[in-house]
């Protein structure tokens, strides 16, 4: 689990940790729509750099960033085969029996697996750069204006940040009723699949009727310190667009500028 | 005479469906600026008292003042504004991801103007010694830490009362004191009301008054002396009498002469070991 990078913070000092959460959120969604400009070697050359420029702005150790990366090789390794045997493009460069391989599946392979490895890259330095906190208040002022189509945009917004905080307390919680059912003899390790899947129940009726009880204190304490929606509130956090921010997303205008040039 | 701040006059309520009421004929005042300690057996009533005070129930029959606005609808939120609340649980009251936004909810919910906020935050953490913890998270505050938390969320709206329901049951001794100390200070520093719900006789001795609930009504009303003083009808009613007092109790049935129900341990142990000089 250590390993894991998704939905990871890491707090250092970078220009990209500085940078106002929607202008990283709404960077992240139009990377996702300009990745699909790139059609040959130099635009996916250009998306390449792009992306190694932003790791290095990051400060993040690259080498830590590849390790975290360990789970979604698969994937990357088993979309990368499927175009291969399933592409039948180009020039035939291998013919062993049933097996025939073009040039076209290993290109297509090649560029769809480096698509996604930049897609995820890019996509996690959102996550390690900034707090969870300040992703929830960048949503919840970019999907203001949703507000007018009856969107329950504060409310969302305060159900992720309450869910935010509550997770290390359940999670303390999980691992004491755990403790309490091996000490009364519950095995969670061993035996076949269906054993300890059944052996996952009486942990998680405890905890799900602990999580009801909570929810419902957190809602008197809550009204208790005079929450009644989101009408009328002011925030404590604020959120300050800076010339940076948008620097940011003329840099992706630029990269899709390049992009358009470069795709033949 | 000390003007009151809450006044309940024959309180009668029921949960919905029940038939037994919760609170029968209450009535009861609480003087400005005073320490009022409110002790019951549980289902005494007086977590549905507590409640009462929060406009979280509203009486069946009888009327409630809370700082000069009679308990309804409308003045609902007027009321929370100025009376505060400390519940039990330390971590199902925590709203915030952080200390610092914890304590800026309240001050949200009342639409506090940014610029206030952030100085009423620095400010009500540093009262409750808890500003190098700005940024800390809940889940690394032991409990007695996130109830300072709490009390400097109520603080930030400086309230008239503060209520503290049960706040200190939960926590170790020495979280106990650290709580009981900030609101002592607290109190002197500034004139504050506080009406602590109890069922710890220790936490009683040191309020002003101390009201009895029994069965949904005032049993006894008076300062801790005078209430510790029935020692065995508290026992009766499943309270638990404070150490010292019930040792010089026992002291006493073996003969020893001790002059009255001490209710700290300091002043017993003054009283034991000058004991012989007075002979």
């Amino acid at each position: 689990m250590e390993k894991m990078i998704f939905g990871r913070y890491l707090p250092l000092q970078s220009p990209v940790h500085e940078l106002d959460p929607r202008a990283k959120l709404l960077f992240i969604f139009g990377f996702v729509i300009v990745v699909f400009l790139a059609n040959n070697i130099l635009s996916y050359g250009i998306l390449a750099v792009f992306t190694l420029l932003c790791i290095y702005l990051s400060r993040i150790n690259i080498r830590f960033l590849l390790s975290g990366l360990k789970p979604v090789i698969w994937i990357i390794a088993f979309t990368f085969l499927l175009h291969i045997f399933l592409t039948k493009e180009g020039d035939l460069l291998f013919n062993i029996g049933f097996l025939k391989i073009y040039e076209g599946g290993v290109r297509q392979g090649a560029f769809i697996s480096l698509r996604f490895l930049l897609l995820i890259l890019v996509t996690s330095l959102l996550t390690l750069t900034t707090s969870p906190i300040s992703i929830t208040d960048g949503l919840e002022s970019l999907l203001n204006p949703f507000k007018k189509l009856k969107l329950p945009v504060h409310e969302l917004a305060l159900m992720m940040s309450i869910s935010l905080r509550f997770i290390p307390t359940l999670m303390d919680e999980t691992d004491k009723i755990m403790k309490a059912q091996i000490a009364r003899g519950a095995d969670f390790s061993s035996g076949p699949i269906k054993e300890r899947v059944k052996a996952v129940v009486p942990l998680l009726i405890p905890l799900f009727v602990s999580a009801f009880k909570r929810a419902e204190e957190l809602a008197v304490a809550m009204e208790a310190r005079g929450y009644r929606g989101g009408e009328g509130r002011t925030k404590y956090r604020l959120l300050h667009w800076q010339g940076k921010d948008s620097a940011a997303l003329v840099l992706l205008l630029v990269l899709a500028a390049l992009l358009w040039w470069a795709r033949s | 005479m000390k003007e009151n701040i809450i006044s309940i006059n024959h309180v009668h309520f029921r949960y919905p469906g029940q038939t037994v009421y919760a609170l029968k004929d209450v009535s009861l005042n609480v003087a400005k600026g005073e320490w009022l300690a409110i002790v019951g057996h549980n289902g005494s009533g007086k977590s549905t008292l507590a409640k009462m005070l929060n406009g979280l129930h509203y009486p069946e029959e009888g009327q409630v003042t809370i700082c000069n606005f009679p308990l309804k609808d409308e003045f609902v939120w007027d009321i929370r504004r100025r009376l505060g609340m400390v519940f039990q649980n330390p971590d199902n009251q925590f709203v915030g991801t952080t200390v610092q936004d914890d304590v800026a909810f309240g001050l949200e919910n009342n639409g506090i103007p940014h610029e206030v906020m952030v100085e009423r935050v620095k400010a009500s953490l540093q009262r409750v010694g808890m500003l190098d913890f700005l940024n800390q998270e809940p889940h690394h505050l032991s409990g007695g830490q996130k109830q300072r938390v709490a009390i400097a969320g109520v603080i930030a709206l400086q309230p008239d009362i503060i209520l503290l329901d049960e706040a200190t049951s939960m926590l170790d001794p020495r979280g106990r004191e650290e709580v009981l100390r900030t609101v002592r200070q607290l109190k002197e520093e500034q004139d504050l009301t506080v009406i602590s719900i109890t069922h710890d006789l220790e936490e009683a001795s040191r309020a002003d008054r101390i009201i009895v609930l029994n069965k949904g009504s005032v049993y006894r009303e008076g300062t801790p002396e005078e209430i510790f003083q029935l020692n065995e009808e508290l026992i009766k009613l499943g309270l638990d009498v404070p150490f010292p007092v019930k040792l010089s109790e026992i002291l006493r049935l073996q003969d020893f002469e001790i002059a009255s129900n001490y209710l700290s341990e300091e002043e017993l142990v003054r009283e034991l070991w000058t004991s012989n000089f007075k002979k």
